[in-house]
C-alpha cells in the first residue's frame, strides 16, 4: 500500500464490495442477478467484486467497502468466515429474511422435541450448531434489508445510498 | 507417483456450495470421485409436518432461490391431489406460463453468468469488454432476456422467485390486457437475442461424451412441456408419476450431506439435455422452424449440449408464451377448493435442472404427516461423479492440477447443479492417498 495515487490522474476508485451466502436458499442471489438486469451498465464500472462466488472465480479476502450477507448461520465455519468478514468490510448489510431474523432456515429452532429428536442425528453428524443463528447475534451488523426474497427496491435504495456515503467520505 | 488428492473447494459460478474430491491412486488412475454437498441442511421437509396444505408450496418453495417456481409447481401439484383438487384448464395455462418464465430467466442466468465466461476466458461475465462488439452484443442480450423472463413470471406470477399468485386450487391473480400485451412485446423483442445464445452454445468448443440413461416427464397432450406426463427413459421404459419414486434406488453417500438416485442400479441424467434427447418432436412449431439444424444434434450424449439444450428451451418458452398470451385473455376465476380429507398427493414437474418429484401425505384434517422432495441435482450426482472421473483419467498423467480442476469445474457448470436444492454446499478435494 506504498503507491499513493495522483488524484488529478487516478480513474475514479472502485467501490470494493463482497457478496456472500451462508444457510438459505440465495434467493436474494438471484434477485441481486435480476436487479443487475437494470443497473449492470452503471455498476460494471462503479462497483469491483473483492468476493463473489456465484460471479467469479478468483476470489480474495481482502479488506472491502461493503459486505453483503445473506443467509442464516448455522454452524463454526459460518460464524468464523462472518467473523473473517466483519474484519474486513467497512460495512456489513444483512440481505433477506434468513440473515435478518434467520426464518425459514432457522425454522429446525422451532421443531416440538419429538421433531428435533429425529434430527438430532443429522445436526450432530454436520456439526450444526444446536440453535440456528440471524447475522446479528453473530456480528455486528451496520444494515438490513429484509424480504423473502429480499425487496429488489429496498437494496437499490440502500445500495445507492451506501455507494453515495462512501463516495462522500472516500 | 504416489496417490494424490485433488480437491476443487467452493465450485464457482453455480447455484449454491460445492466442493469436489478426486483421489488418483499408485497407478496415476482415478480410484474415486467425491462430489460433496455438505451444508447445513434445513429440514423442509420436517418442516411441513402439522401444517395445513394451504401452507405446503410457499414453504417449500423456500428450498430454492432460483428454481423457486418449480418447487411451487410441484407442491400444488402434490397437494391439489391428496386432497382431491382439479384445477381449472386456465389454471394450467397460467402455470405453464410460470414454468415458461422460470425457464427464460433461469436458463438465461445459468448460460451467461456461470458458462459464458468459460467460452469466452473472463473470470466474470460482468468483466466482458464493452468495446468487443461480440461481447457488447453477449452481454446485452443476456441481461434483455433475463429481464424479459422476469416480466413473465412477474406479469403471470406476481414474482420470478417465491411467486405469490399460484396457490393450491388456482391463482389469486390474473394477468392484465396491458401487461399481456407488453409481455408479449418484449418477449418478441429478444426472440433475436434468444437466437444468437443458441448459435453460441451450439458452436461452444466444450464437448465430452459419455454414455448415461436419460430421463425426463414426456408430456402426453403432445405439446412440449415441464408440468405433466409419464417418466420416459432413453432404454425405453415409461413410468407414470406416481410409480416414479419406486423405482429410484436410494444412494447414501457417507462424505455428502444429501442424499444421491440411482436408477436400476445405474446412474443416470436429468435435466434441459434429456427433455430435448426424449422430446425434441413436441417443441412448438415457430422453435422447431427456427432450428432445423441445430436440433438434428438431439439425441446427444455430449454433456455440454445440455447448455445448448438449455438455450433451446428458451425459445421453446418464448414462443409458447407468445402464443398462449397472444390467443387469449385471463378471467378472474375462484379457487378450486376440496373439505379436508387424509390422502397422499404426488407431484412431478420438470424443473430447469430436471425431475422433480414432492410427496405429500395428510391426515382427517388435512394437515401434512409426512412429505419427502427429491431434487434433480441429488438424481444426477453419482452421473456427475463418474463424468468428473473419466475427464480427470483423459487428462492424466500430462495436464496440471489447476488445467484438471478447471475442466472438473466447467463440467460441473454444465450439469447446472443446485445446491440449495441438493443441501447447499459443496468442496473439491484433490487427493492422493
Amino acid at each position: 500500500m506504498t503507491d499513493t495515487p495522483n488524484p488529478a490522474v487516478a480513474p475514479a476508485k472502485k467501490i470494493r464490495v463482497g457478496w456472500f451466502s451462508y444457510s438459505c436458499c440465495e434467493d436474494s442471489t438471484i434477485v441481486f442477478t435480476e436487479i443487475l438486469n437494470d443497473h449492470w451498465q452503471d455498476w460494471k464500472n462503479l462497483l469491483e467484486f473483492v468476493h463473489a462466488r456465484v460471479l467469479q472465480t478468483n476470489n480474495r479476502w481482502e479488506p472491502m467497502d461493503i459486505a453483503f450477507i445473506e443467509g442464516a448461520i448455522a454452524n463454526d465455519h459460518h460464524a468464523e468466515e462472518v467473523k473473517k468478514i466483519r474484519g474486513l468490510a467497512k460495512i456489513v448489510v444483512a440481505i433477506g429474511s434468513c440473515a435478518c431474523t434467520g426464518m425459514p432456515s432457522a425454522q429446525r429452532n422451532n421443531f416440538s422435541e419429538a421433531q428435533k429428536k429425529e434430527i438430532e442425528f443429522l445436526v450432530t453428524r454436520f456439526k450444526s450448531f444446536p440453535k440456528v443463528q440471524k447475522l446479528s447475534e453473530v456480528i455486528k451488523v451496520d444494515a438490513e434489508v429484509g424480504g423473502c426474497p429480499m425487496d429488489p427496491k429496498a437494496f437499490v435504495a440502500a445500495a445507492t445510498k451506501l455507494i453515495a456515503q462512501i463516495q462522500a467520505g472516500n | 507417483m504416489h496417490n494424490v488428492d485433488i480437491s476443487l473447494e467452493h465450485v464457482t459460478k453455480v447455484e449454491g456450495n460445492a466442493d469436489v474430491t478426486v483421489r488418483i491412486n499408485d497407478a496415476g488412475k482415478v480410484e474415486y470421485v467425491h462430489y460433496v454437498i455438505a451444508e447445513a441442511k434445513r429440514f423442509y421437509t420436517k418442516g411441513i409436518e402439522g401444517k395445513p396444505l394451504m401452507a405446503v408450496p410457499q414453504l417449500l418453495s423456500r428450498i430454492c432461490g432460483t428454481c423457486s417456481n418449480a418447487h411451487q409447481m410441484c407442491a400444488i401439484e402434490a397437494c391439489e391431489r391428496a386432497a382431491g383438487i382439479t384445477p381449472s384448464e386456465q389454471t394450467l395455462e397460467l402455470r405453464r406460463l410460470t414454468m415458461d418464465g422460470l425457464n427464460v430467466r433461469d436458463h438465461a442466468l445459468h448460460l451467461y453468468l456461470f458458462v459464458l465466461p468459460d467460452i469466452v476466458g473472463k473470470d466474470n461475465f460482468l468483466a466482458l469488454d464493452e468495446n468487443d462488439p461480440a461481447q457488447h452484443q453477449m452481454l446485452h442480450d443476456a441481461f434483455d432476456i433475463k429481464a424479459a423472463g422476469n416480466y413473465l413470471a412477474e406479469l403471470v406470477a406476481g414474482r420470478s422467485i417465491h411467486a405469490v399468485y399460484p396457490t393450491v386450487g388456482g391463482f389469486l391473480k390474473f394477468p392484465t390486457k396491458e401487461g399481456t400485451a407488453e409481455a408479449v412485446k418484449k418477449l418478441e423483442a429478444v426472440r433475436p437475442a434468444v437466437l444468437r445464445t443458441i448459435k453460441i452454445f451450439a458452436e461452444a468448443p466444450m464437448h465430452f461424451d459419455r454414455q448415461t440413461t436419460f430421463m425426463a416427464l414426456v408430456p402426453k397432450d403432445g405439446r412440449f412441456g415441464f408440468l405433466d406426463g409419464d417418466i420416459h427413459t432413453s432404454a425405453g421404459e415409461v413410468i407414470t408419476e406416481d410409480k416414479f419414486r419406486d423405482h429410484l434406488e436410494h444412494t447414501v453417500l457417507p462424505y455428502s450431506q444429501a442424499s444421491a438416485y440411482k436408477y436400476q442400479g445405474q446412474p443416470y441424467m436429468v435435466g434441459s439435455l434429456a427433455r430435448l434427447n426424449l422430446a425434441k418432436d413436441l417443441l412448438h412449431l415457430k422453435t422447431k422452424e427456427s432450428l432445423v439444424e441445430v436440433l438434428k444434434l438431439f439425441p446427444s450424449t455430449d454433456i455440454f449440449y445440455n447448455n445448448l439444450a438449455q438455450a433451446i428451451e428458451i425459445l421453446h418458452c418464448l414462443d409458447e408464451a407468445v402464443e398462449i398470451l397472444s390467443m387469449r385473455e385471463f378471467k378472474a376465476e375462484p379457487l378450486v377448493k376440496a373439505p379436508p380429507r387424509a390422502g397422499v398427493g404426488i407431484g412431478v414437474v420438470e424443473a430447469p435442472r430436471g425431475t422433480l418429484y414432492h410427496r405429500v401425505e395428510t391426515d382427517e384434517k388435512g394437515n401434512v404427516v409426512h412429505g419427502e422432495v427429491i431434487v434433480p441435482t441429488n438424481q444426477n450426482q453419482v452421473n456427475m461423479e463418474h463424468d468428473i472421473a473419466q475427464i480427470v483419467d483423459k487428462m492424466l498423467p500430462n495436464a496440471t492440477k489447476e488445467e484438471i480442476i478447471h475442466e472438473m469445474e466447467k463440467l460441473v457448470r454444465a450439469y447446472d447443479p443446485c445446491m440449495s436444492c441438493a443441501a447447499h454446499f459443496m468442496k473439491v478435494k484433490w487427493e492422493k492417498a
